[in-house]
Protein backbone atom coordinates (compact mmCIF):
# COMPACT_ATOMS: atom_id res chain seq x y z
CA UNK A 1 0.00 0.00 0.00
CA UNK A 2 2.63 2.48 1.00
CA UNK A 3 4.63 1.36 -2.02
CA UNK A 4 1.72 2.26 -4.29
CA UNK A 5 1.20 5.67 -2.70
CA UNK A 6 4.89 6.31 -2.94
CA UNK A 7 4.90 5.61 -6.64
CA UNK A 8 1.86 7.85 -7.22
CA UNK A 9 3.60 10.73 -5.47
CA UNK A 10 6.64 10.09 -7.61
CA UNK A 11 4.74 10.07 -10.86
CA UNK A 12 2.87 13.26 -9.91
CA UNK A 13 6.21 14.90 -9.18
CA UNK A 14 7.61 13.69 -12.49
CA UNK A 15 4.63 15.09 -14.39
CA UNK A 16 4.85 18.37 -12.50
CA UNK A 17 8.51 18.84 -13.44
CA UNK A 18 7.91 17.88 -17.07
CA UNK A 19 4.85 20.12 -17.42
CA UNK A 20 6.73 23.05 -15.89
CA UNK A 21 9.58 22.59 -18.30
CA UNK A 22 7.25 22.13 -21.26
CA UNK A 23 5.63 25.47 -20.38
CA UNK A 24 9.03 27.14 -20.17
CA UNK A 25 9.96 25.68 -23.56
CA UNK A 26 6.77 26.68 -25.32
CA UNK A 27 5.89 29.97 -23.63
CA UNK A 28 8.09 32.35 -25.70
CA UNK A 29 6.95 30.80 -28.98
CA UNK A 30 3.34 31.04 -27.84
CA UNK A 31 3.65 34.70 -26.82
CA UNK A 32 5.26 35.68 -30.13
CA UNK A 33 2.71 33.87 -32.28
CA UNK A 34 -0.44 35.09 -30.49
CA UNK A 35 0.75 38.68 -30.41
CA UNK A 36 1.55 38.67 -34.11
CA UNK A 37 -2.20 38.47 -34.74
CA UNK A 38 -3.06 41.51 -32.63
CA UNK A 39 -3.36 45.22 -33.22
CA UNK A 40 -0.58 47.37 -31.86
CA UNK A 41 -2.46 48.67 -28.84
CA UNK A 42 -3.47 45.20 -27.70
CA UNK A 43 0.10 43.95 -27.98
CA UNK A 44 1.11 46.36 -25.28
CA UNK A 45 -2.05 46.49 -23.19
CA UNK A 46 -2.56 42.76 -22.73
CA UNK A 47 0.38 40.81 -24.13
CA UNK A 48 -0.72 37.51 -22.61
CA UNK A 49 -4.28 37.40 -23.93
CA UNK A 50 -5.35 35.50 -26.99
CA UNK A 51 -6.44 37.68 -29.90
CA UNK A 52 -10.22 38.21 -29.94
CA UNK A 53 -12.59 39.80 -32.43
CA UNK A 54 -11.74 43.24 -31.14
CA UNK A 55 -7.95 42.98 -31.09
CA UNK A 56 -7.41 40.70 -34.08
CA UNK A 57 -5.37 42.28 -36.84
CA UNK A 58 -3.16 41.13 -39.70
CA UNK A 59 -1.44 44.47 -40.17
CA UNK A 60 1.94 43.03 -39.16
CA UNK A 61 1.76 40.30 -41.78
CA UNK A 62 0.76 42.83 -44.42
CA UNK A 63 3.79 44.99 -43.66
CA UNK A 64 6.14 42.03 -43.49
CA UNK A 65 4.98 40.51 -46.77
CA UNK A 66 4.98 43.86 -48.53
CA UNK A 67 8.37 45.05 -47.32
CA UNK A 68 10.40 41.89 -47.05
CA UNK A 69 10.62 39.33 -49.79
CA UNK A 70 9.92 36.42 -47.47
CA UNK A 71 8.79 34.10 -50.21
CA UNK A 72 12.14 34.49 -51.97
CA UNK A 73 14.09 34.08 -48.70
CA UNK A 74 12.12 30.98 -47.94
CA UNK A 75 12.78 29.58 -51.39
CA UNK A 76 16.52 30.28 -51.04
CA UNK A 77 16.64 28.53 -47.68
CA UNK A 78 14.73 25.60 -49.09
CA UNK A 79 17.05 25.22 -52.11
CA UNK A 80 20.20 25.51 -50.00
CA UNK A 81 18.98 23.07 -47.36
CA UNK A 82 17.54 20.45 -49.70
CA UNK A 83 20.47 20.41 -52.13
CA UNK A 84 23.14 20.36 -49.39
CA UNK A 85 21.23 17.66 -47.55
CA UNK A 86 20.98 15.52 -50.68
CA UNK A 87 24.68 15.94 -51.40
CA UNK A 88 25.68 15.18 -47.80
CA UNK A 89 23.55 12.03 -47.76
CA UNK A 90 24.72 10.79 -51.17
CA UNK A 91 28.44 11.60 -50.86
CA UNK A 92 28.45 10.66 -47.18
CA UNK A 93 26.84 7.28 -47.81
CA UNK A 94 29.22 6.54 -50.67
CA UNK A 95 32.31 7.37 -48.64
CA UNK A 96 30.95 5.54 -45.59
CA UNK A 97 30.34 2.46 -47.76
CA UNK A 98 33.90 2.53 -49.06
CA UNK A 99 35.27 2.83 -45.52
CA UNK A 100 33.02 0.19 -44.02
CA UNK A 101 33.07 -2.36 -46.84
CA UNK A 102 36.54 -2.53 -48.32
CA UNK A 103 39.89 -3.19 -46.79
CA UNK A 104 42.45 -1.06 -48.55
CA UNK A 105 45.67 0.62 -47.61
CA UNK A 106 45.04 3.87 -45.76
CA UNK A 107 41.48 2.97 -44.77
CA UNK A 108 41.97 3.84 -41.10
CA UNK A 109 43.88 6.99 -41.93
CA UNK A 110 41.18 8.11 -44.37
CA UNK A 111 38.54 7.49 -41.69
CA UNK A 112 40.44 9.62 -39.19
CA UNK A 113 41.02 12.34 -41.77
CA UNK A 114 37.32 12.53 -42.56
CA UNK A 115 36.41 12.47 -38.86
CA UNK A 116 38.61 15.48 -38.11
CA UNK A 117 35.82 17.81 -39.20
CA UNK A 118 33.47 16.57 -36.46
CA UNK A 119 35.52 18.30 -33.80
CA UNK A 120 36.96 21.28 -35.71
CA UNK A 121 34.26 23.76 -36.72
CA UNK A 122 34.38 24.86 -40.36
CA UNK A 123 33.83 28.48 -39.27
CA UNK A 124 37.47 28.79 -38.30
CA UNK A 125 38.35 28.60 -41.99
CA UNK A 126 36.00 31.45 -42.90
CA UNK A 127 38.71 33.92 -43.90
CA UNK A 128 40.18 31.55 -46.47
CA UNK A 129 36.76 30.27 -47.57
CA UNK A 130 35.73 33.83 -48.40
CA UNK A 131 38.93 34.35 -50.38
CA UNK A 132 38.29 31.09 -52.23
CA UNK A 133 34.73 32.12 -53.08
CA UNK A 134 35.88 35.57 -54.23
CA UNK A 135 38.53 33.96 -56.42
CA UNK A 136 36.06 31.57 -58.02
CA UNK A 137 33.36 34.22 -58.38
CA UNK A 138 30.92 32.34 -56.16
CA UNK A 139 30.26 35.13 -53.67
CA UNK A 140 26.56 35.93 -53.44
CA UNK A 141 25.49 32.68 -55.01
CA UNK A 142 23.58 29.86 -53.40
CA UNK A 143 26.25 27.49 -54.75
CA UNK A 144 28.77 28.90 -52.28
CA UNK A 145 26.44 28.12 -49.38
CA UNK A 146 25.64 24.66 -50.71
CA UNK A 147 29.34 23.79 -51.03
CA UNK A 148 30.15 25.02 -47.53
CA UNK A 149 27.23 23.19 -45.93
CA UNK A 150 28.03 20.00 -47.82
CA UNK A 151 31.58 20.08 -46.49
CA UNK A 152 30.28 20.92 -43.01
CA UNK A 153 27.81 18.03 -42.92
CA UNK A 154 30.00 15.29 -44.41
CA UNK A 155 32.23 14.34 -41.44
CA UNK A 156 29.39 13.48 -39.05
CA UNK A 157 27.40 11.80 -41.82
CA UNK A 158 30.31 9.56 -42.80
CA UNK A 159 31.02 8.71 -39.17
CA UNK A 160 27.45 7.71 -38.30
CA UNK A 161 26.71 5.94 -41.58
CA UNK A 162 29.91 3.88 -41.60
CA UNK A 163 29.14 2.69 -38.05
CA UNK A 164 25.78 1.48 -39.30
CA UNK A 165 27.10 -0.06 -42.50
CA UNK A 166 29.57 -2.20 -40.57
CA UNK A 167 26.56 -3.90 -39.02
CA UNK A 168 25.10 -5.12 -42.33
CA UNK A 169 25.58 -8.82 -42.90
CA UNK A 170 28.31 -9.84 -45.34
CA UNK A 171 26.29 -12.84 -46.51
CA UNK A 172 23.71 -10.60 -48.09
CA UNK A 173 26.28 -8.61 -50.02
CA UNK A 174 28.17 -11.73 -51.07
CA UNK A 175 24.93 -13.27 -52.29
CA UNK A 176 24.47 -10.15 -54.42
CA UNK A 177 27.99 -10.53 -55.77
CA UNK A 178 27.37 -14.15 -56.70
CA UNK A 179 24.25 -13.02 -58.54
CA UNK A 180 26.46 -10.76 -60.59
CA UNK A 181 25.55 -7.38 -59.13
CA UNK A 182 28.23 -4.74 -59.54
CA UNK A 183 29.63 -3.01 -56.46
CA UNK A 184 27.61 0.10 -57.35
CA UNK A 185 24.39 -1.90 -57.48
CA UNK A 186 25.16 -3.59 -54.19
CA UNK A 187 25.54 -0.14 -52.67
CA UNK A 188 22.41 1.31 -54.25
CA UNK A 189 20.07 -1.69 -54.11
CA UNK A 190 21.13 -3.60 -51.00
CA UNK A 191 22.93 -1.31 -48.60
CA UNK A 192 21.15 2.03 -49.00
CA UNK A 193 17.66 0.71 -48.18
CA UNK A 194 19.03 -1.00 -45.08
CA UNK A 195 20.58 2.13 -43.61
CA UNK A 196 17.50 4.28 -44.10
CA UNK A 197 16.94 4.83 -40.34
CA UNK A 198 20.53 6.04 -39.96
CA UNK A 199 20.04 8.31 -42.97
CA UNK A 200 17.07 9.90 -41.17
CA UNK A 201 19.23 10.61 -38.12
CA UNK A 202 21.95 12.12 -40.26
CA UNK A 203 19.38 14.16 -42.18
CA UNK A 204 18.08 15.74 -38.98
CA UNK A 205 21.51 16.51 -37.56
CA UNK A 206 22.57 18.01 -40.88
CA UNK A 207 19.42 19.95 -41.66
CA UNK A 208 18.82 21.95 -38.47
CA UNK A 209 22.19 23.75 -38.39
CA UNK A 210 22.00 24.53 -42.13
CA UNK A 211 18.51 25.98 -41.96
CA UNK A 212 19.35 28.05 -38.90
CA UNK A 213 22.82 29.25 -39.85
CA UNK A 214 23.42 32.98 -39.86
CA UNK A 215 27.22 33.14 -40.14
CA UNK A 216 27.81 31.92 -43.70
CA UNK A 217 24.81 33.65 -45.35
CA UNK A 218 25.96 36.87 -43.65
CA UNK A 219 29.50 36.50 -44.96
CA UNK A 220 29.21 34.62 -48.25
CA UNK A 221 25.81 35.55 -49.62
CA UNK A 222 24.39 38.75 -48.12
CA UNK A 223 22.92 40.01 -51.42
CA UNK A 224 19.19 40.62 -51.58
CA UNK A 225 18.51 37.82 -54.06
CA UNK A 226 20.46 35.17 -52.12
CA UNK A 227 19.34 35.93 -48.57
CA UNK A 228 18.18 32.90 -46.63
CA UNK A 229 15.17 33.13 -44.36
CA UNK A 230 17.41 33.33 -41.28
CA UNK A 231 19.43 36.25 -42.63
CA UNK A 232 16.36 37.81 -44.25
CA UNK A 233 14.39 37.92 -41.03
CA UNK A 234 17.46 39.15 -39.16
CA UNK A 235 17.89 42.09 -41.52
CA UNK A 236 14.17 42.78 -41.72
CA UNK A 237 13.77 42.84 -37.96
CA UNK A 238 16.80 45.09 -37.64
CA UNK A 239 15.18 47.62 -39.97
CA UNK A 240 11.70 47.46 -38.49
CA UNK A 241 12.78 47.27 -34.90
CA UNK A 242 10.18 49.78 -33.70
CA UNK A 243 7.33 48.35 -35.72
CA UNK A 244 6.27 45.67 -33.28
CA UNK A 245 3.51 44.28 -35.47
CA UNK A 246 5.89 43.71 -38.35
CA UNK A 247 8.61 42.24 -36.14
CA UNK A 248 6.25 39.80 -34.44
CA UNK A 249 4.76 38.81 -37.79
CA UNK A 250 8.21 38.26 -39.31
CA UNK A 251 9.21 36.09 -36.35
CA UNK A 252 6.02 34.05 -36.67
CA UNK A 253 6.60 33.66 -40.40
CA UNK A 254 10.03 32.25 -39.63
CA UNK A 255 8.74 29.98 -36.84
CA UNK A 256 5.62 28.49 -38.38
CA UNK A 257 7.00 26.57 -41.40
CA UNK A 258 9.71 24.94 -39.30
CA UNK A 259 7.23 24.17 -36.56
CA UNK A 260 4.76 22.53 -38.95
CA UNK A 261 7.50 20.45 -40.58
CA UNK A 262 8.79 19.43 -37.17
CA UNK A 263 5.37 18.38 -35.90
CA UNK A 264 4.82 16.27 -39.02
CA UNK A 265 8.20 14.56 -38.81
CA UNK A 266 8.81 14.61 -35.06
CA UNK A 267 8.07 10.92 -34.64
CA UNK A 268 10.61 9.82 -37.26
CA UNK A 269 13.04 12.41 -36.00
CA UNK A 270 12.95 11.23 -32.42
CA UNK A 271 13.03 7.60 -33.46
CA UNK A 272 16.07 8.41 -35.57
CA UNK A 273 17.89 10.13 -32.73
CA UNK A 274 17.12 7.42 -30.21
CA UNK A 275 17.98 4.65 -32.68
CA UNK A 276 21.36 4.47 -31.05
CA UNK A 277 23.49 6.58 -33.33
CA UNK A 278 25.36 8.02 -30.36
CA UNK A 279 25.97 5.58 -27.54
CA UNK B 1 35.28 -8.89 -45.34
CA UNK B 2 35.44 -9.51 -49.05
CA UNK B 3 37.65 -12.03 -50.64
CA UNK B 4 37.99 -10.64 -54.10
CA UNK B 5 41.14 -8.65 -53.66
CA UNK B 6 43.05 -11.15 -55.72
CA UNK B 7 40.61 -10.91 -58.62
CA UNK B 8 40.84 -7.23 -59.42
CA UNK B 9 44.19 -5.56 -58.85
CA UNK B 10 42.83 -1.99 -59.04
CA UNK B 11 39.49 -1.57 -57.42
CA UNK B 12 38.37 1.67 -59.04
CA UNK B 13 35.00 1.62 -57.33
CA UNK B 14 36.63 2.41 -53.98
CA UNK B 15 38.05 5.59 -55.46
CA UNK B 16 34.72 6.42 -57.09
CA UNK B 17 32.89 5.97 -53.78
CA UNK B 18 35.38 8.10 -51.86
CA UNK B 19 36.15 10.81 -54.40
CA UNK B 20 33.19 13.22 -54.13
CA UNK B 21 33.22 13.40 -50.34
CA UNK B 22 36.98 13.66 -50.07
CA UNK B 23 37.18 16.34 -52.76
CA UNK B 24 34.48 18.60 -51.33
CA UNK B 25 35.68 18.10 -47.77
CA UNK B 26 39.31 18.79 -48.64
CA UNK B 27 38.64 21.77 -50.88
CA UNK B 28 36.08 23.57 -48.72
CA UNK B 29 37.06 22.55 -45.23
CA UNK B 30 40.61 21.32 -44.77
CA UNK B 31 42.44 23.59 -47.21
CA UNK B 32 40.71 26.79 -46.02
CA UNK B 33 41.38 25.77 -42.43
CA UNK B 34 45.09 25.53 -43.14
CA UNK B 35 44.86 28.56 -45.41
CA UNK B 36 43.55 30.52 -42.45
CA UNK B 37 46.33 29.28 -40.20
CA UNK B 38 48.77 30.35 -42.88
CA UNK B 39 47.18 33.79 -43.39
CA UNK B 40 47.73 34.45 -39.71
CA UNK B 41 51.47 34.58 -40.43
CA UNK B 42 51.13 37.34 -43.05
CA UNK B 43 50.33 41.00 -42.96
CA UNK B 44 49.27 43.51 -45.56
CA UNK B 45 51.87 46.24 -45.82
CA UNK B 46 51.44 48.76 -48.66
CA UNK B 47 48.90 46.51 -50.37
CA UNK B 48 51.28 43.59 -50.44
CA UNK B 49 51.14 40.47 -48.35
CA UNK B 50 54.34 40.18 -46.39
CA UNK B 51 55.40 37.23 -44.29
CA UNK B 52 55.71 38.48 -40.73
CA UNK B 53 56.00 35.23 -38.77
CA UNK B 54 54.32 35.42 -35.39
CA UNK B 55 54.01 39.23 -35.39
CA UNK B 56 50.22 39.08 -35.56
CA UNK B 57 50.18 36.93 -32.45
CA UNK B 58 52.59 39.28 -30.73
CA UNK B 59 50.12 42.08 -31.47
CA UNK B 60 47.17 39.98 -30.34
CA UNK B 61 48.71 39.07 -27.01
CA UNK B 62 51.18 41.93 -26.53
CA UNK B 63 49.34 45.08 -27.60
CA UNK B 64 47.06 46.02 -24.69
CA UNK B 65 44.24 47.16 -27.04
CA UNK B 66 44.09 43.74 -28.66
CA UNK B 67 44.97 41.56 -25.72
CA UNK B 68 42.37 43.16 -23.47
CA UNK B 69 39.62 42.43 -25.99
CA UNK B 70 40.93 38.91 -26.51
CA UNK B 71 41.08 38.00 -22.82
CA UNK B 72 37.71 39.63 -22.26
CA UNK B 73 36.20 37.52 -25.05
CA UNK B 74 37.89 34.37 -23.77
CA UNK B 75 36.71 35.03 -20.20
CA UNK B 76 33.14 35.62 -21.38
CA UNK B 77 33.29 32.53 -23.54
CA UNK B 78 34.46 30.44 -20.60
CA UNK B 79 31.61 31.70 -18.45
CA UNK B 80 29.20 30.97 -21.31
CA UNK B 81 30.50 27.38 -21.33
CA UNK B 82 30.39 27.03 -17.52
CA UNK B 83 26.73 28.10 -17.44
CA UNK B 84 25.92 25.49 -20.09
CA UNK B 85 27.70 22.75 -18.18
CA UNK B 86 26.09 23.68 -14.86
CA UNK B 87 22.56 24.33 -16.10
CA UNK B 88 21.94 22.78 -19.50
CA UNK B 89 23.42 19.34 -18.95
CA UNK B 90 21.96 18.66 -15.46
CA UNK B 91 18.50 19.78 -16.66
CA UNK B 92 18.92 17.61 -19.76
CA UNK B 93 19.84 14.59 -17.63
CA UNK B 94 16.96 15.21 -15.22
CA UNK B 95 14.42 15.47 -18.05
CA UNK B 96 15.82 12.38 -19.78
CA UNK B 97 15.72 10.39 -16.54
CA UNK B 98 12.08 11.36 -15.98
CA UNK B 99 11.12 10.63 -19.59
CA UNK B 100 12.78 7.24 -19.64
CA UNK B 101 10.78 5.82 -16.74
CA UNK B 102 8.71 3.09 -18.38
CA UNK B 103 5.38 3.86 -16.72
CA UNK B 104 5.30 7.54 -17.64
CA UNK B 105 2.32 8.54 -19.74
CA UNK B 106 2.41 11.18 -22.48
CA UNK B 107 6.19 10.90 -22.71
CA UNK B 108 6.04 11.42 -26.49
CA UNK B 109 4.26 14.77 -26.06
CA UNK B 110 6.77 16.07 -23.54
CA UNK B 111 9.65 14.99 -25.74
CA UNK B 112 8.20 16.72 -28.80
CA UNK B 113 7.44 19.94 -26.93
CA UNK B 114 10.74 20.23 -25.09
CA UNK B 115 12.68 19.74 -28.33
CA UNK B 116 10.85 22.59 -30.13
CA UNK B 117 13.23 25.43 -29.12
CA UNK B 118 16.17 23.45 -30.50
CA UNK B 119 14.77 23.50 -34.04
CA UNK B 120 14.28 27.29 -34.03
CA UNK B 121 16.97 29.53 -35.42
CA UNK B 122 19.11 31.82 -33.27
CA UNK B 123 17.53 34.80 -34.94
CA UNK B 124 14.09 33.80 -33.75
CA UNK B 125 15.30 32.84 -30.30
CA UNK B 126 17.39 35.98 -29.88
CA UNK B 127 14.66 38.38 -30.92
CA UNK B 128 11.86 36.53 -29.16
CA UNK B 129 13.68 36.72 -25.84
CA UNK B 130 14.77 40.28 -26.49
CA UNK B 131 11.12 41.25 -26.89
CA UNK B 132 10.01 39.22 -23.88
CA UNK B 133 12.68 40.66 -21.62
CA UNK B 134 12.18 44.17 -22.96
CA UNK B 135 11.05 46.63 -20.29
CA UNK B 136 9.01 48.36 -23.02
CA UNK B 137 6.73 45.43 -23.60
CA UNK B 138 6.29 44.20 -20.09
CA UNK B 139 5.71 40.48 -20.54
CA UNK B 140 8.51 39.60 -18.13
CA UNK B 141 7.48 42.09 -15.40
CA UNK B 142 3.84 40.96 -15.66
CA UNK B 143 4.89 37.34 -15.24
CA UNK B 144 7.22 38.05 -12.34
CA UNK B 145 4.43 40.07 -10.73
CA UNK B 146 2.14 37.06 -11.00
CA UNK B 147 4.50 35.02 -8.81
CA UNK B 148 5.19 37.98 -6.53
CA UNK B 149 8.74 38.61 -7.65
CA UNK B 150 8.30 41.86 -9.52
CA UNK B 151 11.14 43.47 -7.60
CA UNK B 152 13.53 41.06 -9.30
CA UNK B 153 12.89 42.50 -12.74
CA UNK B 154 15.69 44.39 -14.43
CA UNK B 155 16.50 45.04 -18.08
CA UNK B 156 18.60 41.88 -18.01
CA UNK B 157 20.04 42.21 -21.51
CA UNK B 158 20.95 45.85 -21.01
CA UNK B 159 22.95 45.59 -17.79
CA UNK B 160 26.60 44.73 -17.98
CA UNK B 161 26.50 42.45 -14.97
CA UNK B 162 23.54 40.33 -16.11
CA UNK B 163 23.68 40.38 -19.91
CA UNK B 164 26.10 37.52 -20.45
CA UNK B 165 24.44 35.19 -17.95
CA UNK B 166 21.04 36.01 -19.43
CA UNK B 167 22.27 35.16 -22.92
CA UNK B 168 23.82 31.94 -21.66
CA UNK B 169 20.51 30.95 -20.09
CA UNK B 170 18.66 31.76 -23.32
CA UNK B 171 21.08 29.49 -25.16
CA UNK B 172 20.52 26.81 -22.50
CA UNK B 173 16.77 27.18 -23.02
CA UNK B 174 17.28 26.61 -26.72
CA UNK B 175 19.62 23.64 -26.59
CA UNK B 176 18.50 21.63 -23.58
CA UNK B 177 16.77 19.29 -26.03
CA UNK B 178 20.06 17.91 -27.32
CA UNK B 179 21.51 16.52 -24.06
CA UNK B 180 18.01 15.38 -23.18
CA UNK B 181 17.67 13.32 -26.37
CA UNK B 182 21.18 11.84 -26.28
CA UNK B 183 20.92 10.86 -22.60
CA UNK B 184 17.44 9.54 -23.22
CA UNK B 185 18.80 7.31 -26.00
CA UNK B 186 21.59 6.12 -23.70
CA UNK B 187 19.16 5.35 -20.86
CA UNK B 188 16.90 3.36 -23.18
CA UNK B 189 19.84 1.24 -24.28
CA UNK B 190 20.50 -0.05 -20.73
CA UNK B 191 19.33 -3.67 -20.75
CA UNK B 192 16.35 -4.55 -18.57
CA UNK B 193 18.20 -7.46 -16.96
CA UNK B 194 20.60 -5.09 -15.25
CA UNK B 195 17.76 -3.02 -13.82
CA UNK B 196 15.88 -6.15 -12.75
CA UNK B 197 18.98 -7.46 -11.04
CA UNK B 198 19.30 -4.14 -9.24
CA UNK B 199 15.68 -4.34 -8.14
CA UNK B 200 16.24 -7.83 -6.78
CA UNK B 201 19.03 -6.39 -4.68
CA UNK B 202 16.64 -3.73 -3.41
CA UNK B 203 18.16 -0.84 -5.35
CA UNK B 204 15.26 1.21 -6.71
CA UNK B 205 14.25 4.79 -7.47
CA UNK B 206 16.85 7.45 -6.84
CA UNK B 207 19.45 5.01 -5.60
CA UNK B 208 19.06 3.03 -8.81
CA UNK B 209 19.63 6.17 -10.85
CA UNK B 210 22.74 7.26 -8.96
CA UNK B 211 24.34 3.85 -8.54
CA UNK B 212 23.37 1.95 -11.69
CA UNK B 213 22.22 4.22 -14.48
CA UNK B 214 24.50 7.23 -14.01
CA UNK B 215 27.74 5.23 -14.23
CA UNK B 216 26.42 3.56 -17.37
CA UNK B 217 25.63 6.82 -19.15
CA UNK B 218 28.90 8.57 -18.21
CA UNK B 219 30.38 8.07 -21.71
CA UNK B 220 27.35 9.84 -23.21
CA UNK B 221 27.74 12.69 -20.73
CA UNK B 222 31.38 12.93 -21.82
CA UNK B 223 30.42 13.22 -25.49
CA UNK B 224 27.78 15.83 -24.67
CA UNK B 225 30.30 17.86 -22.70
CA UNK B 226 32.77 17.96 -25.55
CA UNK B 227 30.01 18.80 -28.06
CA UNK B 228 28.90 21.62 -25.75
CA UNK B 229 32.49 22.82 -25.52
CA UNK B 230 33.02 22.92 -29.29
CA UNK B 231 29.61 24.55 -29.84
CA UNK B 232 30.13 27.19 -27.16
CA UNK B 233 33.61 28.25 -28.24
CA UNK B 234 32.20 28.60 -31.72
CA UNK B 235 29.12 30.60 -30.67
CA UNK B 236 28.27 33.74 -32.57
CA UNK B 237 24.73 33.84 -33.91
CA UNK B 238 22.76 34.33 -30.72
CA UNK B 239 24.96 37.13 -29.44
CA UNK B 240 25.06 38.81 -32.84
CA UNK B 241 21.27 38.79 -33.12
CA UNK B 242 20.52 39.84 -29.57
CA UNK B 243 23.32 42.35 -28.97
CA UNK B 244 24.78 43.16 -32.40
CA UNK B 245 28.38 42.83 -33.56
CA UNK B 246 29.56 45.12 -30.76
CA UNK B 247 28.35 42.60 -28.18
CA UNK B 248 27.09 45.27 -25.84
CA UNK B 249 26.61 46.64 -23.30
CA UNK B 250 30.25 47.72 -23.32
CA UNK B 251 31.54 44.39 -24.75
CA UNK B 252 30.23 42.52 -21.72
CA UNK B 253 28.81 39.77 -23.95
CA UNK B 254 31.70 39.61 -26.40
CA UNK B 255 32.77 36.04 -27.15
CA UNK B 256 35.50 34.76 -29.46
CA UNK B 257 33.06 34.40 -32.38
CA UNK B 258 31.89 38.03 -32.28
CA UNK B 259 35.46 39.23 -31.71
CA UNK B 260 36.56 37.30 -34.80
CA UNK B 261 33.69 38.73 -36.84
CA UNK B 262 34.45 42.32 -35.80
CA UNK B 263 38.14 41.97 -36.50
CA UNK B 264 37.65 40.26 -39.83
CA UNK B 265 34.95 42.59 -41.16
CA UNK B 266 35.64 45.74 -39.24
CA UNK B 267 33.08 47.85 -37.45
CA UNK B 268 32.39 51.55 -37.14
CA UNK B 269 35.75 53.27 -37.66
CA UNK B 270 38.00 50.25 -37.58
CA UNK B 271 38.71 48.58 -40.91
CA UNK B 272 38.46 44.85 -41.35
CA UNK B 273 41.71 42.96 -41.08
CA UNK B 274 41.71 39.42 -42.52
CA UNK B 275 45.15 38.63 -41.15
CA UNK B 276 44.36 39.59 -37.56
CA UNK B 277 41.08 37.74 -38.06
CA UNK B 278 43.05 34.68 -39.07
CA UNK B 279 45.24 35.06 -35.99
CA UNK B 280 42.12 35.02 -33.79
CA UNK B 281 40.73 32.04 -35.69
CA UNK B 282 44.04 30.26 -35.11
CA UNK B 283 43.85 31.00 -31.39
CA UNK B 284 40.30 29.59 -31.35
CA UNK B 285 41.54 26.56 -33.26
CA UNK B 286 44.20 25.92 -30.63
CA UNK B 287 41.71 26.38 -27.78
CA UNK B 288 39.20 23.98 -29.31
CA UNK B 289 41.91 21.47 -30.18
CA UNK B 290 43.18 21.57 -26.57
CA UNK B 291 39.68 20.99 -25.23
CA UNK B 292 39.07 18.08 -27.59
CA UNK B 293 42.47 16.54 -26.76
CA UNK B 294 41.86 16.85 -23.02
CA UNK B 295 38.61 14.99 -23.58
CA UNK B 296 40.05 12.32 -25.88
CA UNK B 297 43.18 11.53 -23.88
CA UNK B 298 42.35 12.68 -20.38
CA UNK B 299 38.72 11.72 -19.94
CA UNK B 300 37.56 9.28 -22.57
CA UNK B 301 40.35 6.77 -21.98
CA UNK B 302 39.62 6.74 -18.24
CA UNK B 303 35.90 6.23 -18.57
CA UNK B 304 34.98 2.67 -17.83
CA UNK B 305 32.90 1.21 -20.64
CA UNK B 306 30.52 -1.61 -20.07
CA UNK B 307 29.57 -4.10 -22.72
CA UNK B 308 26.19 -5.66 -22.51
Amino acid sequence: MSQARHSITRSVAAHAILITYTLIALFPVFVIVINSFKARKAIFRSPLELPNAETFSLIGYETALKQGDFLLYFQNSLIVTVVSLALVLLFGAMAAFALAEYRFRGNLLMGLYLALGIMIPIRLGTVAILQLMVATGLVNTLTALILVYTAQGLPLAIFILSEFMRGISDDLKNAGRIDGLSEYRIFARLVLPLVRPAMATVAVFTMIPIWNDLWFPLILAPAEHTKTITLGSQVFIGQFVTNWNAVLAALSLAILPVLVLYLIFSRQLIRGITAGAVK
Amino acid sequence: MNGETHKRPTRWHIAVFLAPAVLVYTAIMILPLFGTLQLALFKEIDKELVFVGIDNFKTLFGDPRWSESFWNALRNNTWFFVVHMLVQNPIGILLAALLSSPKLRMAAYYRTAIFIPTILSFVIVGFAWKLILSPLWGVAPTLLDAVGLKSLFAPYLGKEEYALTTLSLISVWQFVGIPMMLIYAALLSIPDEILEAAECDGITGMAQFWRIKLPLILPSIGIISVLTFVGNFNAFDLIYTAQGALAGPNFSTDVLGTFLYRTFFGFQLQLGDPNMGSAIATAMFVIILCGVCIYLFGIQTRLRRYQF
